[in-house]
Parts: C-alpha cells; sequence; structure tokens
C-alpha cells in the first residue's frame, strides 16, 4: 500500500535494509555450517576442508548413529501420541456434549500457563513411580502432554469446520462412530493433523530440559544433549568444530521438513493468532 | 484421562512436596512446612536470580516485539522478494533452542567466533571482544541469540495480526488524506491488541523461564551472575539434591506467573476496541 506511491528510486533503501535483514539472519547459519568443515586447531579436522569434525562426532560416545535414532525415535512417538490423543480429544469436544466439556477444554489450555519446570520435577518422580525413568517412552509420553493444548485446540477447530452432514450420511450408509471418524472425517481433517504433527516433531526433536532432567543413562541421550556434553568431554580443548557439526546435524532435519511445509507451519499460527 | 495423569498429578504432587523434606535420592522424608520456603529467603542466589531474571525478560520483549511489529510492516505485502525474505526470517524459528545455543556458542566463543576477526581487520577493534566474558555482556549476547531465533515468530504473529484488519478502513484513511504515521496510530496501532496481547504473553512467559540458552552458553558465569529462575530450580534438585526446596521455588514461580499473566490479559482485554470477542 505504502509501496505503490514510491517510485523505483525510493525503494533502493528498501531492498539494501531487507537485504541486510536477510543475511544477518542468514549469516549464523551459513557460518556454522562454514564453521563445521574447516581447519581447526585441537578438532578432528587440523588442515584443510573436510569432514574430519564429523568423524569426531559419529564415534563419539555411544556413537552418532545411537544419538540419531533415540532422537528420531523420540520425535517420531511425541508425534504419534500427540496426533492420537489430540485426534480424539479434539473429535470429542467438537461433536460430543457431555458434562463439564468446556472446563475439560480450558484444562487442557491451561497447560501452556504452567512453568515447564515446575512440572517436570514432579514428572521426574512420578515416572520413577510408573518405573519409566530414564525412559525414551516416558520422556515422549511427557513432550506429547506438552503439545496437546496447542494440538487439541487445533483439532478442535479443524474438526469443526467438517460439514456435519458429511458424517450424517456416512451413518446412514451403516458407518459407526470409529469408522466415520476413520473413512471421512480424518482424511478432511489432514492439514490441520499435518500441522499438529510437525510442531510435535520440531519442539520433541530439538527440546533440551526434558531429557536433561529425565534421561540419565548416556546411551539414552538425545542428540541435543549428547552434542552439549560432547563439548565438555575432552579436558581444556573444547572441539567447537565438533559442536558445530553437531548443530549443522540437528538442524538440517528442522530446516527441510519447515521449508517443505512452511504452508502448514504459518497456518498453525494463523488459526491460533487470529483467535488469541 | 491423558491429562489428568500428566498434569494435575504433577501440580499437586509438586505441592506436595514443596511442602516436605525430599532428597533426590531417598524420596519423601516426611512435612516440614514452611522450611523450604523460608531457606529459600537464605538461598543467597534466589534474590539475584529473580532480577537477572526480570532484566533479561524486559530486554527479550521490548526488542522481539518492537522487531517483530518492524518486521511485519517491513514484510506485508506479498512479492516473490518479500516472500523469499519472511522464509529467511523463519528459518531460525524451526531450529531448536538448544540447537541455537550451541551454534552461537561457537559463534561468540575466542577460538573460532567469526565477529572479531572481521572486526580485526576492519581495524575496528585490536583485541577480540569477550562476547561472554563479563554479566552485562554475557546477557547481551543471550539477548541477541534468543531475538536471532524468535523475531521471525512475532513478526508471524503480527503478520497475522495485520492481515486481520480489513482493506477498507487504510482506503478510507487514505481518502481522508490521513498520513502513514496517523494511520499507524489509529488504525493498525488500536487494531494489532489482539495480537499484541497474545505476542506479550507468549513473550514474558517464555523469557521469565528462560533455561537451555543460559545452561548452555554461560552456565551462570560469570560469578553466577547469570542465573536464572529455572536454573535455580534445577541446580537445587539436581545439584544440591534437594526436590523440597526445589519445588517450592517452583510452585511460586507458578504463582507469579498465572498472576502477571492474569493482570496481563485483563488490561490488554479491557482496553481493546469491541472488535474481537
Amino acid at each position: 500500500m505504502t509501496a505503490m506511491r514510491t517510485g523505483t528510486l525510493g525503494r533502493t533503501p528498501y531492498y539494501v535494509l531487507t537485504g541486510g535483514l536477510a543475511i544477518i539472519f542468514l549469516f549464523p547459519l551459513l557460518w556454522s555450517l562454514a564453521a563445521s568443515v574447516s581447519p581447526q586447531a585441537s578438532t578432528g579436522q587440523v588442515n584443510g576442508l573436510g569432514l574430519g569434525n564429523y568423524t569426531t562426532l559419529f564415534n563419539y560416545g555411544a556413537g552418532l548413529v545411537r544419538f540419531l535414532l533415540n532422537s528420531a525415535y523420540v520425535a517420531l512417538l511425541t508425534v504419534a501420541i500427540t496426533l492420537a490423543v489430540s485426534t480424539l480429544g479434539g473429535y470429542a469436544f467438537a461433536r460430543f456434549r457431555f458434562p463439564g466439556r468446556e472446563a475439560l477444554f480450558l484444562l487442557t489450555l491451561s497447560i501452556l500457563m504452567v512453568p515447564y519446570a515446575t512440572v517436570l520435577i514432579p514428572l521426574y518422580v512420578l515416572l520413577n513411580g510408573f518405573g519409566l525413568q530414564n525412559s525414551l517412552i516416558g520422556l515422549s509420553l511427557v513432550l506429547a502432554m506438552f503439545q496437546l493444548p496447542f494440538a487439541t485446540y487445533m483439532m478442535r477447530i479443524s474438526f469443526e469446520a467438517v460439514p456435519r452432514e458429511l458424517e450424517e450420511s456416512a451413518q446412514v450408509d451403516g458407518c459407526g462412530t470409529f469408522s466415520v471418524l476413520w473413512r471421512i472425517l480424518l482424511p478432511s481433517v489432514r492439514p490441520g493433523l499435518i500441522t499438529v504433527g510437525l510442531f510435535a516433531f520440531l519442539a520433541a526433536w530439538s527440546d533440551f530440559l526434558a531429557p536433561l532432567i529425565l534421561l540419565t543413562d548416556s546411551t539414552k541421550q538425545t542428540l541435543p544433549l549428547a552434542v552439549a556434553n560432547l563439548r565438555q568431554q575432552t579436558m581444556g580443548a573444547i572441539d567447537y568444530g565438533a559442536t558445530e557439526a553437531g548443530v549443522v546435524v540437528m538442524a538440517i532435519p528442522c530446516l527441510i521438513l519447515f521449508l517443505l511445509l512452511q504452508r502448514y507451519y504459518v497456518r498453525g499460527f494463523m488459526s491460533g493468532a487470529v483467535k488469541g | 484421562m491423558f491429562v489428568a495423569v500428566f498434569f494435575i498429578t504433577p501440580l499437586l504432587l509438586v505441592a506436595r512436596m514443596s511442602l516436605s523434606g525430599w532428597p533426590l535420592l531417598t524420596g519423601n522424608g516426611g512435612l516440614n512446612f514452611p522450611k523450604n520456603y523460608l531457606s529459600i529467603w537464605k538461598n543467597a542466589l534466589f534474590g539475584p536470580a529473580v532480577v537477572f531474571t526480570i532484566e533479561y525478560t524486559l530486554i527479550v520483549t521490548v526488542l522481539l516485539i518492537g522487531l517483530g511489529l518492524g518486521l511485519a510492516l517491513l514484510v506485508q505485502e506479498s512479492g516473490r522478494w518479500v516472500n523469499m525474505l519472511r522464509t529467511v526470517i523463519l528459518l531460525p524459528v524451526s531450529l531448536g533452542l538448544a540447537a541455537a545455543s550451541l551454534l552461537f556458542w561457537g559463534f561468540y566463543s575466542p577460538s573460532i567466533g567469526p565477529i572479531s576477526p572481521i572486526l580485526e581487520q576492519l581495524g575496528l577493534i585490536h583485541e577480540p571482544i569477550s562476547f561472554l566474558g563479563t554479566s552485562l555482556s554475557a546477557l547481551l549476547s543471550t539477548s541477541f541469540l534468543i531475538v536471532w531465533k524468535y523475531s521471525g515468530l512475532y513478526m508471524l504473529i503480527f503478520l497475522v495480526g495485520l492481515q486481520a484488519i480489513p482493506d477498507d478502513l487504510f482506503e478510507a484513511a487514505a481518502l481522508d488524506g490521513a498520513s502513514r504515521i496517523q494511520v499507524f496510530r489509529h488504525i493498525t496501532w488500536p487494531l494489532l491488541r489482539p495480537s499484541l496481547a497474545l505476542a506479550l504473553i507468549l513473550c514474558v512467559t517464555g523469557s521469565l523461564l528462560a533455561f537451555d540458552q543460559f545452561y548452555i552458553l554461560t552456565k551462570g558465569a560469570p560469578d553466577n551472575s547469570t542465573v536464572t529462575v529455572v536454573q535455580l530450580i534445577y541446580r537445587e534438585a539436581f545439584q544440591r539434591q534437594n526436590l523440597g526446596t526445589s519445588a517450592a521455588i517452583s510452585i511460586i514461580v507458578l504463582v507469579a506467573l498465572l498472576v502477571l499473566n492474569a493482570v496481563q490479559f485483563r488490561y490488554l482485554r479491557s482496553s481493546e476496541p469491541g472488535l474481537k470477542r
């Protein structure tokens, strides 16, 4: 709107400003990529460009593959739990009237208000009680819980947007509640599912505090934890190169997923931010 | 059910724990109220941690909200270049906070950080900058990391808010000959209040609970001057192995946040023009 009035010449400062911003936002990312392959004294890559730091990372502790698998396992399990609970929950909130419906929904949203750390300490004790201490399953359950407010909210509005007639005609044709949910509704709320899954994955993949508190076994560590520990490992000399290599390994799945699914990411925000 | 098990139970448990002596290894040691709460006041780190956390929150909130809004205004109209720019600004948001902190930990380091060499080449400085050396520089460096990582998020929130404003309002203002500043003051700003409320609550809550960035970048150094409240909870529980006092601090944080959010909500809702529910 403002741009229409200013001519091409007047746009130059705009391009300089926005170009500068783009550089500021990209620079650290590109730098970490460069640093991870650059030579540096007392790292796995002493001279010339190469993948020496990645080798260090690969061989650290229980091995990069182990940590990657741990992270992937936790992230995928969190996504699965979040999707299952929020789909059923969102469907129930959107379609069934039951006593205490709004209260329960508000309670779910109120998870947002409670500090992460406040709940993690008792969860640590609680999971011990269930025999889930130091377990990736326990960790996923906890991470999924923190996804619920957003996920349930998102699924509720997705289900509410599906016309009731669709379900009714399926019921006339002889579908039960669950087969309606499975065959008719799930395909129509797919964008919502993707958004919820994406948020859950990104959060679980990168979470630091929960694994730090809940996991004690070094072979069970997730990637962020392993990389954070790696840097303090060797006495005296700190391996910056391998750390940045770790950053790159952590960042790549997030960046790729984000670029592929950006539309869904922004969508999630639209629905959240407008309704406030 | 799920909510009940993983949310309500921990809340009750933390309240119970805050009233008890509860060493990490041996478990519940019986009620001892109000010993845990009293010991907080004796903890030399508690006061400074609260002050530091509040300082950090103020800096980050002002920067993020200002920048988020500025960026949103800058990338408001769609176009190929602008869409690319939006994506670039949003990229760091998708990165995990721990990953971003580790990235900047190297970025700020004296041995491989790129900033000091560049400035030295340009002849602007003669000694490497110590980004994390003093408590002020550590605070500012960490704030920069957070602003870098999250301003895209706030840009998005404000962008959504801007797009919800009907175009005819701007057209009417243009017809009436309103200047750009007038348009911003009388149309954009008041109608952005719901977005502002959301951004403020997210930002304040997030910064008050800061942990990862300081745990990774500074570990509370120098001289415990950058210890945040959540770090204190963590240390109390796992280094001093006292879950009881840790829980007591948690309860204080919880109550403080609930009050703060309620106040923010009230304030922002009450002065809102009647467009949104």
